[in-house]
């Protein structure tokens, strides 16, 4: 039987509560009569012969690419980039499919007698990864081969002499890229698609870019340009990425990109009932749910964290495909929105939405207060084509503990824009123009993104942009179960229940709302006409 | 007259040490204050003069010294039965019109009609080597004297050197502020901060605040920070200007990041060039230590006692630590002058001019009017609720707390 389309439910007497998550935990909530709750379609049917895939792939390159065999040589040096921690969420049962790809590649530059190949994790700003997490990625083979030569690297953009200043693109932006892949004969770039965000041209350009140069198109005029940053083709974000590639290509950069999408089978079978919808769970679901919200509620928050951090997703392959930039991409949206896209009839005045334990940037670690923003403001209510699915004054209710705890080895600089930054404002222009140059150029911080593993010290404002359109578009935020003094730094309204909240809403966008529930998991992107 | 009085009682000094782990209301109540009808206290000499309280403040140094938190160092040189209150708007009614008056404190060579001391005589009056000897009894100010009574009391006698005639323009509650606002002037000139990035203030009670205040008049573009941690505190903060207001155990990290330092531990690179510590307790001078630059300075203008504190840092980093008391006379320049409201002294612009630090405070309230620091007021009869809030004043939305003797009831404000 083929996938169930996504769809949008209408909420009757007879609808069952509809299930949230709550960070580490969930809850079932009863939405008002006449509420749209917005289901994803069914995970697709998955590639079946995955190394078959991939060997396709790379033989059958899209665009004008010729064939990977075709593209080494013995004395080439070739460079094998791939996608950091930050994807897929959570981390995906082993073998990864990055080790899958890599294995193959390897494999082919073996018999071809490639002798000089470096791989790097393609970190951006983002934290590096620990010994655990690249074994993961790569496998401990590759892991043990690479790692102990030093031909296993992780991006460091503030190694000012590995980094390598190609120029400017047409608009003035700086093009400064990681030194390994500039001199590479082939850059091998391998992608895992989760949203349609990813991939294309900014896994280069922003994956082994340095931060005078990923700040052009990271600030706050680009995110509340970009409508959304999931639509490529109405995103700023992506336009300066896409002009940033043209020009890493034509200054030689030879690119072999390889993107790979997944589809939507997100939990393991003893989490079943978070993929199937409420009216349907079976009798052993039901009691699955009752164990792990009781177990999880009653566990203390390292311990739920803990837990819940240790699931490994059996995400499947839905496709692989290799070649010239583009041309990959524009196969890997179309897979993308085949799995995630759901057509949506008008906005609402709420839009709900329960937020996970987990964000990209959090693996293996704490969901602090700005994470629990972007990912609301900057992940989910972005997951739109066309118009967002809360109407312009409409008010977003997120669903999370929020608790201030932060994680000091890989968030210091998030600690400090807790406190020293939202304290005086929340406005993102403000915050952009007065604090962000100091922060970014923080000798500790730098310190512990090189040495340690720390988010680079601009990173929470990244974050902080990643919410200024919705920020922009919306009439209020309000989480309910969330911390109250938290909530508030945040700019934002605490609530104690769902219903609290909804009745909090109406003072903005008047009596008899009309709400819109993203449910997830998995993910959805929808389509408001 | 009504007054409030502290034996020498050592089991009620004792008992008041105690209760004060549990409630300040009982360690007062149990302790060696106590609310007495007294004779007023007789005039040394006949240059010394009998007023009536208007207000009169209380300050953490009284608080203090009710419940023996203070160091012994000051048990020989305090007279009882005393009467405290040195942060005194008092009037003295004549057959021309009531005048009000607000007092300097100290007693020290002149009040006691000694020769000027070495230090004296050097406009360093704080420092006076007379405080033990003379026509009163020993003590540093007006409220550790027997002789003299305090501000806790309807009447007091003071020496005619220590009235400051308070200008119509200002308050009774702008007139209590200047006896802290002289002390938060000399906190702020004991350093030049001309060329000084940052700086840190701990605490933000009344001695945080009103230093606060004197050093945004001096240095308008300063960057300070201050740690405050109660909401009518954060608010004082920010009227008076500090250019960050945080949590105080968010001060060490705000000084690092501002001064771009690593860390590894308690050691810091770099941090605050100057940190005025206004509590002086083993924990704000250990947050003191690790927030200052190495060669930085600590200013303690809280008062301390017998404390612990790992003076490592200070050892390792070079860090000075200067000590800051009461007032005398201050130096200051033409830029200095004219940012602190002292418009009637001509100096030119590389010159000096020594000023009394009390007269420079009454010139700089006519600016600043701080008399909304004073957010309770209560009568001597309850003092154990005065003393309670002043304790816990941040906690309790109140900044200032002062006792209010004044005879029309509808000046007072609750």
């Amino acid at each position: 039987m083929s996938p169930r389309p996504g769809f949008s439910l209408e909420v009757d007497r007879s609808t069952p509560p509809t299930l949230m998550w709550h960070g580490d935990g969930f809850r079932l909530e009863k939405l008002p009569v006449g509420s749209r709750v917005l289901y994803p379609p069914e995970p697709l049917d998955p590639t079946k012969d995955v190394d078959g895939a991939i060997e396709f792939a790379l033989t059958h390159p899209v665009g004008d690419s010729e064939p990977l065999d075709a593209l080494l040589s013995p004395d080439m040096k070739l460079v094998i980039a791939f996608d950091d921690v930050s994807l897929p969420l959570p981390q995906m049962k082993a073998p990864d499919i990055r080790q899958r790809i890599i294995e193959t590649i390897l494999e082919h530059a073996a018999s071809v007698g490639v002798e000089d190949v470096t791989l790097i994790a393609a970190l951006a700003l983002h934290r590096r990864m620990t010994e655990t997490e690249l074994r993961h990625a790569v496998g401990s083979r590759v892991y043990d081969s690479f790692h102990p030569r030093g031909r296993l690297l992780q991006h460091d953009a503030e190694d000012e002499a590995n980094m390598v200043h190609l120029g400017l693109t047409e608009h003035g932006e700086d093009v400064e890229l990681n030194r390994h892949a500039v001199e590479a004969d082939l850059l091998v770039y391998v992608n895992i698609n989760l949203v349609s965000m990813d991939g294309g041209h900014k896994s280069v350009a922003t994956g082994l870019a340095s931060y005078r140069s990923i700040k052009h198109h990271h600030n706050v005029a680009t995110m509340v340009h970009s409508r959304s940053f999931m639509d490529m083709h109405n995103s700023e974000l992506h336009t300066s990425n896409w002009r940033m590639g043209r020009f890493i290509k034509d200054a030689g950069v030879k690119i072999f990109q390889i993107e790979t999408t997944l589809n939507t089978n997100t939990f393991p079978d003893s989490f079943s009932f978070l993929a199937t919808r409420e009216w349907e769970w079976t009798l052993r679901e039901r009691a699955s749910y009752l164990g792990a919200k009781k177990s999880l509620d009653l566990a203390p928050p390292w311990l739920a964290r803990e837990i819940m951090h240790k699931v490994r997703s059996p995400y499947q392959l839905t496709g692989v495909h290799a070649g010239e930039v583009e041309e990959v991409h524009k196969k890997t949206l179309q897979n993308v929105f085949r799995q995630q896209l759901v057509h949506v009839e008008g906005q609402s005045d709420i839009l709900t939405m329960g937020l996970p334990f987990i964000g990209p940037y959090n693996v293996n670690s704490i969901m602090n207060p700005i994470l629990v923003y972007c990912l609301g403001l900057g992940y989910l209510f972005n997951m739109y084509l066309k118009k967002p699915l809360v109407r312009q004054g409409g008010v977003v209710i997120m669903s999370h503990p929020n608790r201030p705890e932060f994680d000091s080895s890989f968030h210091p600089s998030y600690i400090d824009f807790y406190d020293q930054v939202l304290t005086e404002t929340t406005d993102p222009r403000i915050i952009e123009s007065k604090y962000e140059e100091s922060f970014a150029r923080d000798p500790w911080y730098i310190h512990l993104y090189r040495n340690a593993n720390a988010y680079h010290g601009v990173h929470p404002f990244y974050m902080w942009y990643w919410g200024a359109h919705a920020l922009e578009h919306l009439g209020g935020v309000i989480i309910v179960g969330g911390d109250p003094g938290a909530t508030r730094r945040l700019g934002f309204q605490p609530a104690s229940t769902m219903t609290d909240a909804i009745e909090m809403a109406t003072s903005i966008v008047g009596r008899d709302p009309s709400l819109i529930h993203l449910h997830t998991p998995p993910l959805l992107m929808a389509e408001v006409n | 007259m009504k007054a409030l009085s502290v034996e020498r009682n050592t089991r009620r000094f004792a008992a008041a040490k105690l209760m004060s782990y549990a409630s300040t209301k009982k360690a007062v109540e149990y302790g060696p204050l106590s609310l007495v009808e007294i004779d007023p206290p007789r005039l040394p000499t006949d240059e010394w003069i009998r007023l009536r309280t208007r207000l009169a403040g209380i300050c953490g140094s009284d608080l203090a010294s009710l419940t023996l938190r203070t160091s012994r160092y000051f048990e020989p040189i305090t007279a009882f039965p005393l009467t405290p209150g040195h942060e005194i708007v008092a009037e003295i009614e004549r057959a021309e019109g009531t005048t009000r008056y607000v007092i300097e404190p100290a007693l020290t060579c002149v009040p006691r009609g000694r020769p000027l001391c070495r230090f004296c005589s050097d406009g360093m009056s704080q420092l006076c080597e007379s405080i033990t000897e003379g026509t009163i009894d020993e003590g540093i100010q007006l409220g550790y004297c027997s002789s003299t009574g305090g501000g806790w009391a309807q009447e007091f006698v003071a020496h005619s050197s220590q009235l400051w005639a308070v200008p119509s323009a200002l308050t009774d509650e702008d007139a209590v502020m200047i006896e802290p606002l002289a002390c938060a002037i000399h906190v702020a000139l004991q350093l030049d901060l001309t060329n000084a990035g940052s700086v840190g203030i701990i605490g933000a009670g009344t001695v945080g605040l009103t230093t606060l205040s004197v050093l945004r008049q001096l240095y308008p573009d300063l960057t300070i920070v201050i740690g405050a941690r109660h909401a009518a505190q954060r608010n004082a903060a920010q009227r008076l200007g500090a250019s960050h207001v945080v949590k105080p155990e968010e001060l060490n990290r705000v000084g690092r990041r501002l001064s771009g330092a690593m860390v590894k531990g308690d050691w810091q690179s770099h941090g605050f060039d100057v940190i005025f510590d206004c509590i002086a307790s083993a924990d704000s001078l250990h947050d003191a230590l690790v927030s200052v630059r190495p060669r930085g300075s600590i200013v303690l203008a809280g008062m301390p006692a017998k404390t612990t504190v790992d003076l490592a840092p200070l050892w390792h980093q070079e860090i000075h630590l200067l000590g800051s008391y009461a007032y005398g006379e201050e130096e200051l320049n033409a830029t200095q002058m004219q940012r602190l409201g002292v418009a009637n002294k001509r100096v030119n612009d590389d010159q000096v001019q020594r000023v009394r630090t009390f007269e420079i405070a009454l010139a700089l309230m006519s600016k600043l009017h701080l008399g909304w620091m004073v957010t309770h007021t209560y009568p001597l009869d309850n003092y154990l609720e005065a003393i309670e809030r002043a304790s816990a004043a941040g906690r309790l939305d109140a900044l200032k707390v002062a006792f209010d003797l004044r005879r029309s009831g509808n000046e007072r404000k609750q």
